[in-house]
Formats: C-alpha cells, sequence, structure tokens
C-alpha cells in the first residue's frame, strides 16, 4: 500500500513534468529541449511570490499559466515558425526544432541566471504530514498529485471530446490532410505548443513546493519528460499519463524492496525494455 | 530603453578604451573560473562567486594592493566553467595565455580542483583551494608543489561526525542505533566509506545503511525505510538538492531521533531559512566560530556588498584563502614560485583565525560538524579552530 500510494505520487510529479511536453513534441511537433527550463521558470515564478508575497503556489498557477502561454506562443511565432515554413518534411523539422532549442535553453538558463541569480530556490509549503490508509505522506505531493489529475484529467477530456481538442489531434495525425478540411494548422499548432508550455510552467510551480531548484537544473527535467513522452507514445496523452505513474511506481518499489541505488538503472531499463517491444510507446500508433 | 543601454554601452567602452592605457600598469587583472551553470552552479553562487566580488571590492576600497611599493587595485575577469573540467583547464589556459591575468583564483569544487591542478601546476600558478575536500594533500603537494588545501578531508570530516554523535552517546541522550545514508556519487560515496568503520568502531550500530542516486526526485522511500528501522540518530552524506529533500522528509515522517545530520547544503542561509525553528538542532558539515567577531564582521560586510548572506562553512574559507593570497603579494610581489614559498613558510591571519599550512600543503585545522542552534548554524567540531559550541540534542521537528 505504502509502495502504491508513494509511487502514485511520485507518477504525478512526473505527469506533471512530461505533459507539456507531449504537447509540444506530439502535437506541435517541436521537440523543444528548453522544455526544462520553462517548468524551472514557474517554480522561480511560485518561489517569488511565496516569499514576496506569501501567495500560495496553487494560485501562482493561474498567473504561470496564461503568462507562460503568452510566453511560449511568442517564442513560437518569432522561433519556430520560421522553421515549420521552410521544413520539407517531419525529420528536417525536427533536426531543426531540437538544434533551435537547445540554443534557446541555453539563452534561457542565461536569462534567468541573470534575473534570478544562481542560487538554489526552495522554499518550504505545506510540508506537512497527510495520513492516509495508515501512513503519512507530504502534503504538497499530495496536493501536486491532485493538481496533476486535474491537469491531465482536463487536457485528456478537452483534447477528446471539444472541437478544438480534436483539431489539434488532426494535426497531429495528419497535417497535411488537416489543412484540406479547413483546420489552420501554422495557428493551432502555435496553441499546442503554447498549452504545451503553460502546462509545463504550472508544474514547475507545483513541484516547487517540494523540489529544490536552480537556474541550471532544467535539464535534467527535460530528459526525464523526454523519456516519459517516449515510453508513452508521441501526441497521447494516456501515454504519459500511464509511462509516468508506471515510472513511478515502478523507482518507488525498487528504492523500497530492493535498494534506492537502483533506481535510475531501473528506470532506464523499462525504458529500453518498452523500447524494444513496442518502439512506438506505449499507446503509440503503429507507422503505417 | 534599447537605445540607451547601446549608448551606456557605448559611452562605457568609449570610456575604458580612453581610461585603459593611462591606468593599465595601475590596475592587476585577477582571473576567476569556477561554475555560473551546470549542476555545480547553486553551490558556487553561494559560496564561491560572491566572495570574489567581496574580496575585490574590499582590496579596491583599501585603495588596492601594494606591489612593489604601488597601490594596484584589482580587476577581475570571470568564466564561467559549466561544470565540466574540460572547460574549467580552456579557461585557466586563456586566463594565462590570452589575458595575461596577474592573478588566477582556484575554481570550485573537489573535482573541478583536482581536475584543474596539473595546469595550474604548469603555470606554477599558486592553488590555494577553498572548496576541495581530500585526504590525498600528502601525493597531491609532492606532484603539484603550488597546489594548497583547507577545506579538510574525507576523514577528518567523517571522524567528526562520528566525534559529535559520540558525545551525544556518552551524555546518555542517544542511543547507539544509527541509520546512515549517502548520495552515490564521489563525496558522499568516500565519506560513507570512512564514516562507517569509525561508527562501529565508536560502539554504534548501523541499522539502516543505503545510497541513492544524485538528482533523486522523492526521497520519501528512504526516509519511511530508515525510519522503519527506529534509528536514534540519521546521518546523511548527502549535496544540497537531497539535503532540503531529506529534511523535508524527515519533518513530513516526523521522524523521531536525537541527531539529525546532512552533509553539503546544511550550512546555507536558506536552508535556515527555509526550514526555520524546525531545524534547531540540526547536525551538517561546515561550522563556523559563528560568535566571533571577525566571523560577524566579515558576514555583515559580505551581505552588505553581495546582498547575500554567507553560509556557514566554505564561503569563510573562501575568503580567507583570498585574504591569504593578498598577504603574500603584498610580501613578496607578483612571482608565483615566490607567493608559493611565502605561503609555505607563513601564517596568515584571516577571518576563520589563523591559517598556516603544514609539510604537505594541508591546513590541518579545520570544521568538520556545526548545528543550528537559534537560527544561526554554530561550529561543534574541529580539528583545531576555536569557538567550538558543545552538541545539543536535537528537538522535536515541531
Amino acid at each position: 500500500m505504502d509502495i502504491l500510494i508513494t509511487g502514485l505520487l511520485l507518477g504525478g510529479t512526473y505527469a506533471l513534468i512530461a505533459m507539456g511536453l507531449n504537447l509540444q513534441y506530439g502535437m506541435a511537433r517541436i521537440m523543444n529541449l528548453a522544455n526544462g527550463e520553462m517548468l524551472v521558470a514557474g517554480g522561480f515564478a511560485a518561489f517569488w511570490f511565496w516569499t514576496a508575497g506569501q501567495l500560495s503556489p496553487f494560485l501562482t498557477v493561474f498567473l504561470v499559466f496564461p503568462v507562460a502561454f503568452a510566453l511560449n506562443w511568442l517564442v513560437y511565432q518569432v522561433f519556430l515558425r520560421p522553421l515549420v515554413k521552410r521544413a520539407k518534411s517531419r525529420g528536417q523539422l525536427e533536426v531543426d526544432a531540437i538544434l533551435t532549442t537547445f540554443g534557446l535553453s541555453f539563452v534561457s538558463v542565461g536569462l534567468m541566471l541573470a534575473f534570478f541569480g544562481g542560487d538554489y530556490f526552495s522554499y518550504s509549503y505545506l510540508s506537512v504530514p497527510v495520513h492516509l490508509f495508515g501512513s503519512t505522506w507530504g502534503a504538497n505531493r499530495v496536493a501536486a498529485f491532485g493538481a496533476a489529475v486535474v491537469i491531465c484529467g482536463a487536457l485528456w477530456l478537452w483534447l477528446s471530446y471539444s472541437r478544438a481538442g480534436m483539431t489539434i489531434r488532426a494535426i497531429a495525425v495528419a497535417p497535411d490532410s488537416a489543412r484540406l478540411v479547413g483546420i489552420d494548422v501554422r495557428k493551432m499548432a502555435a496553441l499546442a505548443f503554447a498549452l504545451g508550455g503553460a502546462v509545463t510552467a504550472s508544474g514547475g510551480a507545483l513541484i516547487s513546493t517540494f523540489l529544490t531548484l536552480d537556474a541550471s537544473t532544467g535539464v535534467m527535467f527535460t530528459l526525464k519528460a523526454l523519456v516519459i513522452v517516449i515510453m508513452g507514445g508521441v501526441g497521447e496523452v494516456r501515454g504519459t499519463i500511464v509511462a509516468a505513474l508506471l515510472l513511478g511506481l515502478l523507482e518507488t518499489f525498487v528504492a523500497t524492496v530492493i535498494d534506492p541505488g537502483l533506481t535510475l538503472a531501473a528506470a532506464y531499463l523499462l525504458f529500453v525494455v518498452i523500447l524494444l517491444f513496442r518502439p512506438q510507446g506505449l499507446f503509440g500508433k503503429r507507422p503505417t | 530603453m534599447k537605445r540607451r543601454t547601446f549608448a551606456q554601452l557605448a559611452a562605457f567602452a568609449l570610456a575604458a578604451g580612453l581610461a585603459g592605457p593611462a591606468f593599465a600598469q595601475d590596475t592587476l587583472k585577477v582571473g576567476a573560473v569556477a561554475p555560473k551553470t551546470g549542476p555545480l552552479a547553486g553551490g558556487a553562487n553561494v559560496s564561491y562567486w560572491p566572495n570574489v566580488k567581496l574580496w575585490v571590492e574590499d582590496v579596491n576600497a583599501r585603495g588596492g594592493l601594494s606591489v612593489g611599493g604601488k597601490q594596484m587595485k584589482l580587476e577581475v575577469i570571470e568564466y564561467d566553467d559549466q561544470t565540466n573540467p574540460g572547460e574549467t583547464i580552456k579557461a585557466v589556459q586563456r586566463l594565462a595565455e590570452q589575458d595575461k591575468a596577474d592573478i588566477i583564483l582556484p575554481p570550485y569544487s573537489t573535482g573541478l580542483n583536482l581536475a584543474s591542478a596539473p595546469i595550474y601546476a604548469r603555470y606554477g600558478i599558486p592553488m590555494i583551494t577553498s572548496t576541495a575536500t581530500t585526504d590525498k594533500a600528502e601525493e597531491l603537494s609532492k606532484q603539484f608543489p603550488n597546489v594548497f588545501i583547507s577545506l579538510g578531508g574525507a576523514q577528518g570530516i567523517a571522524k567528526g561526525v562520528v566525534e559529535a554523535m559520540s558525545q551525544l552517546k556518552d551524555k546518555g541522550e542517544i542511543g547507539n542505533k544509527i541509520a546512515m545514508v549517502n548520495v552515490a556519487d564521489a563525496f558522499g560515496i568516500e565519506l560513507a566509506g570512512v564514516a562507517k568503520p569509525a561508527f562501529l568502531a565508536a560502539g554504534f550500530q548501523i541499522v539502516y545503511e543505503t545510497s541513492y542516486p544524485l538528482g533523486s526526485q522523492d526521497l520519501s522511500p528512504v526516509m519511511k525505510a530508515a525510519k522503519a528501522a527506529a534509528p536514534d540518530a540519521f546521518v546523511a552524506f548527502s549535496y544540497p538538492a537531497d539535503t532540503f529533500a531529506l529534511t523535508e522528509q524527515a519533518i513530513v515522517e516526523d521522524l523521531q531521533v536525537g541527531a539529525f545530520y546532512t552533509a553539503v547544503g546544511t550550512a546555507f542561509p536558506g536552508y535556515g531559512a527555509r526550514f526555520g525553528a524546525a531545524i534547531n538542532g540540526v547536525l551538517g558539515v561546515g561550522g563556523v566560530h559563528a560568535d566571533g567577531e571577525a566571523f560577524k564582521a566579515y558576514a555583515a560586510r559580505h551581505e552588505a556588498v553581495t546582498g547575500a548572506k554567507p553560509d556557514y562553512w566554505a564561503s569563510a574559507m573562501v575568503y580567507s584563502t583570498f585574504q591569504v593570497l593578498e598577504q603574500s603579494i603584498e610580501a613578496v610581489g607578483l612571482d608565483r614560485a615566490a607567493i608559493t614559498a611565502h605561503i609555505k613558510a607563513n601564517s596568515f591571519d584571516t577571518v576563520i583565525g589563523p591559517l598556516a599550512f603544514d609539510a604537505n600543503n594541508n591546513n590541518p585545522s579545520f570544521w568538520t560538524v556545526g548545528q543550528w542552534q537559534g537560527g544561526v548554524f554554530k561550529g561543534v567540531a574541529s580539528t583545531g579552530r576555536e569557538g567550538a559550541v558543545p552538541v545539543e540534542k536535537k528537538s522535536a521537528w515541531k
């Protein structure tokens, strides 16, 4: 029971880290290597509002979300749209996007150093125990898990049942055909990218309540997100959620039953096994 | 906005260009290389960079360094090595060859100092390390006679922990059951390796022992398992991010121990700011003579100049080694070999007290354990420093 809940809580954290990248990579087709920096920026916003004005990170999210949305939309329009325009194939776009966003990640680290400084930013919020099923968990982790459920659930519902969501799925599946049925692919791709960035930044604000971040930690989260997105299947919201939970459960199981030193090894073993047997990811569709 | 910035830059460039040659002979170039990005940037930004700024400000405020009867102001050239040893080495080369820096400060962290020791040796630069912990001072100084070690080694640090715990045990304040964890990285592995036999020899029983990977996002399984083993004391040889995470988990799980020790990061002012009164009695690596006038004056200047508080371990040591360099240069000038010889031969008055090196270029007296007492992290164990306060039993988290 302990393992199950601890694992689910960690899985929720992972889902928050990976969901934004899934939108950006799966829907907008931009392999965004600067994703982790957006997460750290969101975390910093939460830190700043908490230390300066005692504003709860769970309220800061409502501020971080629109700001990050606007910022990512701008980034897409300025830096990434020219790439999309001139790319002749998906492969070319991928290479261009990786190079560009790799550069952007350095720029963002530099900007964050200039504005926030290089110190660790950490604060205590809701670090009180919650008693559930005869054991204790940090309230901030439980709350972040709840937020992850809300965010992921809302995204899944929106993508599955709303018109805009369906349009975004259409551009993810077949960008060329989508144009034929009157979808403004560029606009929707920009929207998906901005939404992904906003989700990532909100995730950052939420997980900063229990993780210690600094300006340079972004790349660690990008890597983790990448692993989860690929395991779950690119462009699959359900896949990302399942992969994140699976990873959380596995890491907790290994840490509790075998040895905490082996969590990383176990995570990458799972990654390799999934790639070997389902290269398209857990929920991904086989390329035709 | 943009135009104004440009205008300012242009004016600055012009002024520098005009003023440069006239004052060129009256300034000394000080080169500094350390992480501003990468995994160790957080630590370097607490303990290293502010001291470079403070030292240069302090020296310039006094009118500069007196070299050969002439007052020379300092001018800093900073490089970011991205926590990458290859970049550290390149930056040192660049400082020596292209920038022609008169003084080159040592880099940050054990790994980067050891990796760049050969290049400092090649140029004969006196390298008074202040953030490297190593037991290999003897071998190092044989190979690189210009390298000095000031922050101590794993032996001293681990023995300090055992000593502090033994004091509590002898007073009957804790039992003999210890839970010991470490980060699976050179620092944590080395310290755990030294501490384990020392704990056993001191009559402790290790009831839980494990390591966890660097960058672990969830340490609650570790804390739950440690708690289940019902220890009397908890010891973690940890890095800053996990120091914070373990402490938070201990509070959440309400780990009831009479002694709680975490390593790097415990001495950071941010640690005290984050956890407040809950961490009263927490032990950590490092410490300073926090009630001493020298440290208090230093801390006040540090905050005034850099806007941040110094940490209670390496910060003062970093500044002290700069003072050693400063006093040596004023005594013998800029000749690198002469500076090295002077440092070997003399004792220096610094903010951490007198600093002198033994035959192996090692500073034998350093702080090993500190404890948060009433909002200040005070040194409780050292290898011969003055001002240690008695170690106290950890009270309840709330």
